[in-house]
C-alpha cells in the first residue's frame, strides 16, 4: 500500500463516474493511475513521446493525451476513460458509428480515438471532413487509413444531434 | 462488365454481406485483451539493456550498482544465459543460396552488432525499480567501424558483421531464365531502359508495441506465454526449442493484438528471455516494449537496392527482365528474413506482365542494423515498385502512354493458368477487365488535356497507374518445403457443434484487426443456416486450437477459410446421416437448405439442424456406424498460391515552389475473389493504401554512417496522418481462385503492394516535364524541391512548359 511518509500526495478526482480520494507518488501519470492502479486497460501507451494518441482520455470534457499528465496535477478533475462511454450491449452513439463505419480494425489506437471524436463532436456536431481530419491530428492510427474513422465521426455526429433534436 | 457475387447458398444469408464485426463491442468498450492488460499475481517486470553502438565488442558489464536497487530481483548478460538459452533460428533457408547462418545470442554475450542488440535484462518488483537500475548498468564497450548500407556491406575492407562470413554475404540466389537468353535479349532488343532504385528501409510501427508476459509452473513444468503474435503456433514451436521446454507443455496465448504487419511473425529474443526469467525465478515476468525500443529493436522491412532493366521493343512488347538486388537482412537473419528478399520478390518480379525471359539475382547482406524481416507485402511490394516504375520508364522512353504499355503486356485472360518465366502459376486474372473498370472510373483523355491546360500556367500534374498482381494464400506445404520455409502452411480448423446447436469454430489462424471472427461466422451460418450470435470463433491461443500456422501473407480466408469449409462439409455430412436416420429417408434424398434437412419433394418431411445436433449428442438412435456428437476438424493444405491484382491510379499535383505533393484523387480497382464481407475488405483496401502512400512519401529509416539510426521515434519517423490524404475511392471486380473452397483471394496486402508506386509514378509523371524521370522515396518535400532545383539548373529551358 501506498506509504503517505513517502511523498505521495493526497488526490480527490472523479474517474467514470466514481469520486475517488488517492494518495498518490508525484511522479506517477495519468495513463500509468489508470491502467495500473485502475486495472482499466482500456486506455492504451503506444508511445512514449506523447505522438499516438492511443491513450487519449477526458478531462473535465477536454481530450488529453493521459501519457503526458501526472495524476497529481490533476485534484478535483473529472476524468473518462473509454470504459464509461459505454457497454458492449449499449454502445454510446461515437461507439456505435464507429462500429457501423468499421472505423477500427486491431483496436489498439480505438480508445484514443474515440475520446477525441467525442471531444470534437462536444465542441461541433457537425464537422466538415476537413475539420474531422485535422481534429485527428493527435491520433495515429496504423491500421484504418483514417477515411472510415473520419465517415464514423461524421456519423456520430449527425446522430448526437438528431438524438438531441429529439430528446 | 458483370461481377460474379459470391454466391450465398441460401436467401438472407449473410455471405457477401457488408455485416459490422463480431470483434467490435468489446474493443470499442476498452475490454480488449491485448498483452499489456494481462497482469499475473505476484509478476515481476523486466526491462532490456540495448546497446547504443552499431558494432563493438563487450569488454565488461558492471552490475553491482544496480543490483543495489531496491527490488531487483535479478539480471541477466550475454553470459549468463549463454548454454541456457539457445540460439535465436531463422525458420527460412531458400535452398541454393548457400545461406551464411550465423549464431544470433538471446543476449549478446561478446559482441553487440546493431544498435538495440539485447546485452541485459534486468527483472524487478516494480518498473520504477527496473529502470533505475538499468540506468545503473555499466557496460564498457570497445566500439568498432560498421557498416549499414548495401552499398557498402560488399566493399572490400569493409567491417564484417560476422566471423567467417565474408563480404558480408548471407545469401546468394538466383531464378528465372537462363542468364545467357536474358543477357542476349538484352543487347539485341530494340529498346532497353535501366534504373537503379532504393527500396527505403521502414519501420512497421503497429501501434501496440510488443509485449511479453511469462508464467511458470514449476511442478508441471509448464510455461504459459502471452504474446504479441501473429502465429502462437509458430511461437510455441520457437520458444520450446530455444528454452529446452516440451512443446506440449507450453501454451502460447495471443487474444488481441494491436496491429502487426509483419513485426509480430518473428520469435524475438525478448519474449523468449521473458519465459527463462519466469522459469528461473519462478515467478511471473512481464515485459512491454517501448516506442523507442521498438524502433530499434523490432524487425524492419524492404531496404532494397535493385538495378533493373527492361528490354522490348518500339511497339510497346516485353521481351526481356533482369533484376539484380541488394537487400539488407540487418545484423542477424531473422524469422522469415532470408525468405523475404529472395522466394517472396524474385518470383515474381515480372509482375502482371508477359514476359518471356526474366531473371532474378539477389544478394543478402549483413549489416550493422535491425535485422529485416515482413513488412506487409513482404517481397511483392518490392517486387511491383520495380516492375512498375520500369514500365513507366519504358513507355516514356517510346513515347507510349504508360496505360497503353500496360494493357499491351498485361496476360490475357485466356493464358490463364498462367506461368511466369520463374515457374510459378498464377491461378486466375482478368487483368484488362480490371484496367478498363478503372478507366471507366478516371477518364484518362480528359485528365491528359487537363493536365496540359494545367502546365501552361505552370502547374504540375501527375497521373499514376498500376496494375499489380500479389501472390499470396501462402500456401501450399509442399511448395513451402521446397524454397525452405521450415515449416507447413497448411491450416486448420474445428467446428463444433453443442448441443443446443451453438457453433464453436477454432482455428489455426490468429487475425489481429483482419476481422475473420466475423466472416468466418458469416461462411458458419451460410452453410448451416444458424444465426451469428449462435457461432463463437476462437483463435490465438494454443491449447484451445490444435495446430495454426498463423495470419501473415494474405493467407487467413484463403487457406483458414479452406479449412473451414471443408470442416463444414463433413458436419453437414455427418448431420445428413442422422437426419436421414431420423426421417427414415436415404442420405441421397435428403436437401439442406435454410438450416433443415429435407426430404426431396415433401417439405413438411424435414428436421431442424439444430434438433439434429441435440440428437447427435443425446446418441439414443444414431444410424449404424455414427459416433455420438457433431462436429469435426479439418487439415487444408492448398495446391496453390491465390494471386489477387487490381488497378490503382491516382493524380497528384507537385507544387513548384515548394516540392510539396497534394495527392488529389486515389482509386483503387482490387480483385481478391468473392468478397465474404464488403465492409472488410474495403477497411483492409485503405488501410493498406495509406501504408504504402507512406512509404512514397513520408516514411523512411535512415542510419548514419556510425549506425545509428537516425529516424528513432514517432518524431523523427513520420507515419501516416488523417489530415495528409485524400479520400480513396474503391472498386472490386470479383474473378474467383478456382482452387479453394471459397474462391477467395487474400486482400490484407494489395493496398500496400499498389499504393507505392501508384503514388511515384503520379509524381514523376508531373515532374517529367522538367526532365526529372526517378527520384528515390520518400518524396519529401525537400527531395522534390532540390531535384526541381537541379533540373532548373541543368535545363532551363525545360522547365513550366508542355509535355513534349
Ligand atoms: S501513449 Fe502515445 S500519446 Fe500517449
Ligand atoms: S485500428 Fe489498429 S491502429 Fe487504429
Amino acid at each position: 500500500m501506498m506509504d503517505p511518509s513517502n511523498n505521495h500526495h493526497a488526490v480527490t478526482l472523479t474517474v467514470n463516474g466514481q469520486t475517488r480520494t488517492e494518495s498518490l507518488p508525484p511522479n506517477l501519470l495519468l495513463s500509468e493511475y489508470l491502467r495500473d492502479h485502475l486495472r482499466l486497460t482500456g486506455t492504451h501507451v503506444g508511445c512514449d513521446t506523447s505522438q499516438c494518441g492511443a491513450c487519449t482520455v477526458l478531462v473535465d470534457g477536454a481530450a488529453v493525451k493521459s501519457c503526458t499528465v501526472l495524476v497529481v496535477q490533476l485534484p478535483g478533475t473529472t476524468i473518462e476513460t473509454v470504459e464509461g462511454l459505454g457497454r458492449p450491449d449499449q454502445l454510446h452513439p461515437v461507439q456505435e458509428a464507429f462500429r457501423e463505419a468499421h472505423a477500427l480494425q486491431c483496436g489498439f489506437c480505438t480508445p484514443g480515438v474515440l475520446m477525441t471524436a467525442v471531444a470534437l463532436l462536444n465542441g461541433d456536431p457537425h464537422p466538415t471532413d476537413a475539420e474531422i481530419r485535422r481534429g485527428l491530428d493527435g491520433i495515429i492510427c496504423r491500421c484504418t487509413g483514417y477515411e472510415n474513422i473520419v465517415a464514423a465521426v461524421t456519423r456520430a455526429g449527425n446522430g448526437m444531434a438528431a438524438a438531441q433534436e429529439v430528446g | 462488365m458483370p461481377s460474379e457475387q459470391l454466391a450465398p447458398t441460401r436467401p438472407g444469408s449473410p455471405m457477401g454481406q457488408s455485416i459490422p464485426r463480431r470483434e467490435d463491442a468489446r474493443l470499442l468498450t476498452g475490454h480488449g485483451h491485448y498483452t499489456a492488460d494481462v497482469n499475473r499475481p505476484g509478476q515481476l517486470y523486466a526491462v532490456m539493456v540495448r546497446s547504443p553502438h552499431a558494432h563493438a565488442h563487450i569488454r565488461s558489464i558492471r552490475t553491482d550498482a544496480a543490483r543495489a536497487v531496491a527490488g531487483v530481483a535479478a539480471i541477466y548478460t550475454g553470459t549468463d544465459v549463454a548454454g541456457r538459452i539457445a540460439p535465436i533460428p531463422t525458420a527460412w533457408i531458400p535452398p541454393g543460396s548457400d545461406l551464411a547462418i550465423t549464431d544470433h545470442p538471446a543476449l549478446a554475450d561478446t559482441t553487440v552488432r546493431y544498435v538495440g542488440d539485447g546485452v541485459a535484462m534486468v527483472v524487478a518488483e516494480s518498473l520504477d525499480s527496473a529502470r533505475e537500475a538499468r540506468a545503473l548498468i555499466d557496460v564498457d564497450y570497445e566500439p568498432l567501424g560498421a557498416v549499414t548500407s548495401v552499398a557498402d556491406a560488399m566493399r572490400e575492407g569493409a567491417p564484417r558483421v560476422h566471423e567467417g562470413v565474408s563480404q558480408n554475404v548471407a545469401l546468394h540466389w538466383r531464378a528465372g531464365s537462363d542468364p545467357s537468353a536474358v543477357d542476349h535479349a538484352m543487347k539485341t532488343a530494340e529498346v532497353v531502359v535501366r534504373q537503379a532504385i532504393v527500396q527505403q528501409r521502414l519501420v512497421p510501427n503497429p501501434m501496440e508495441p510488443r509485449a511479453a508476459v511469462a508464467e511458470f509452473d514449476a511442478a508441471a513444468e509448464a510455461l504459459t506465454l502471452w504474446v504479441t503474435s501473429q502465429n502462437p503456433h509458430i511461437h510455441r514451436l520457437l520458444v520450446a526449442g530455444v528454452l529446452g521446454l516440451a512443446e506440449h507443455r507450453v501454451r502460447v496465448i495471443a487474444q488481441d493484438v494491436g496491429g502487426g504487419f509483419g513485426s509480430k511473425i518473428a520469435c524475438y529474443p525478448d519474449e523468449v528471455l521473458v519465459a527463462f526469467a519466469a522459469r528461473d525465478l519462478g515467478r511471473p515476468v512481464k515485459w512491454v516494449e517501448e516506442r523507442r525500443e521498438h524502433f530499434v529493436a523490432t524487425t524492419h522491412g524492404r531496404d532494397h537496392v535493385d538495378e533493373v532493366e527492361l528490354a522490348g521493343r518500339r511497339d510497346g512488347t516485353f521481351t526481356a527482365l533482369r533484376v539484380r538486388t541488394r537487400a539488407n537482412l540487418g545484423a542477424y537473419l531473422s524469422t522469415a528474413g532470408p525468405g523475404v528478399p529472395t522466394i517472396l520478390f524474385g518470383l515474381i518480379t515480372n509482375g502482371p506482365y508477359d514476359i518471356p525471359l526474366a531473371a532474378t539475382e539477389v544478394y543478402g547482406l549483413y549489416t550493422h542494423t535491425t535485422p529485416v524481416d515482413a513488412y506487409r507485402g513482404a517481397g511483392r511490394p518490392e517486387a511491383t515498385f520495380l516492375i512498375e516504375r520500369l514500365v513507366d520508364l519504358f513507355a516514356r522512353e517510346i513515347g507510349m502512354d504508360p496505360v497503353a504499355v500496360r494493357s499491351k503486356n498485361l496476360v490475357t485472360e485466356d493464358r490463364f493458368p498462367y506461368t511466369n518465366a520463374f515457374g510459378i502459376t498464377y491461378d486466375s486474372g482478368r487483368y484488362h477487365a480490371s484496367l478498363d473498370r478503372a478507366l471507366e472510373h478516371l477518364d484518362l483523355g480528359a485528365f491528359r488535356s487537363e493536365q496540359a491546360a494545367a502546365a501552361r500556367h505552370g502547374r504540375l500534374l501527375g497521373l499514376g497507374v498500376s496494375t499489380y498482381v500479389e501472390m499470396c494464400g501462402l500456401g501450399p506445404s509442399e511448395v513451402a518445403g521446397a524454397v525452405g520455409f521450415q515449416g507447413g502452411l497448411w491450416e486448420h480448423a474445428l467446428v463444433r457443434v453443442l448441443p443446443t446447436g451453438k457453433v464453436m469454430v477454432m482455428t489455426g489462424i490468429s487475425p489481429h484487426g483482419q476481422g475473420e471472427e466475423t466472416t468466418f461466422a458469416q461462411v458458419v451460418a451460410d452453410r448451416l443456416g444458424c444465426a451469428l450470435d449462435d457461432i463463437e470463433v476462437m483463435h490465438g491461443d494454443t491449447q484451445l486450437v490444435s495446430m495454426g500456422w498463423g495470419t501473415y501473407g494474405s493467407r487467413s480466408t484463403a487457406v483458414g477459410g479452406g479449412a473451414l469449409s471443408v470442416a463444414l462439409d463433413r458436419v453437414v455430412d455427418k448431420a445428413r446421416k442422422i437426419a436421414a436416420h431420423v426421417l427414415e429417408a436415404d442420405v441421397e434424398d435428403l436437401a439442406f437448405r435454410e438450416g433443415r434437412f429435407a426430404v426431396h419433394g415433401v417439405p413438411d418431411r424435414s428436421v431442424a439442424f439444430t434438433d439434429v445436433a441435440l440428437k447427435a449428442h443425446l446418441a439414443w438412435s444414431l444410424p449404424e456406424g455414427v459416433e455420438p456428437g457433431l462436429e469435426a476438424e479439418a487439415s487444408y493444405n492448398p495446391s496453390n498460391f491465390t494471386y489477387p491484382f487490381g488497378t490503382h491510379m491516382a493524380v497528384v499535383e507537385v507544387d513548384p515552389d515548394t516540392g510539396d505533393i497534394n495527392v488529389q484523387r486515389y482509386l483503387a480497382v482490387d480483385d481478391c475473389g468473392p468478397r465474404i464481407n464488403p465492409l472488410i475488405v474495403e477497411g483492409q483496401v485503405r488501410g493498406g493504401i495509406v501504408q504504402g502512400i507512406g512509404q512514397a512519401l513520408w516514411e523512411g529509416g535512415a542510419y548514419d554512417a556510425q549506425g545509428q539510426l537516425l529516424t528513432g521515434s514517432l518524431m523523427d519517423y513520420a507515419l501516416p496522418k488523417a489530415r495528409w490524404l485524400p479520400p480513396i475511392e474503391t472498386d472490386f471486380t470479383e474473378t474467383p481462385a478456382p482452387h479453394n473452397p471459397l474462391g477467395v483471394k487474400g486482400v490484407g496486402e494489395t493496398g500496400t503492394i499498389a499504393a507505392t508506386p501508384t503514388i511515384v509514378n503520379a509524381v514523376m509523371d508531373a515532374l517529367a516535364p522538367m526532365g526529372i524521370h526517378h527520384l528515390d522515396m520518400p518524396l519529401t518535400p525537400e527531395r522534390v524541391w532540390r531535384a526541381i532545383q537541379d533540373a532548373r539548373t541543368t535545363a532551363p529551358a525545360a522547365t513550366g512548359g508542355m509535355r513534349s
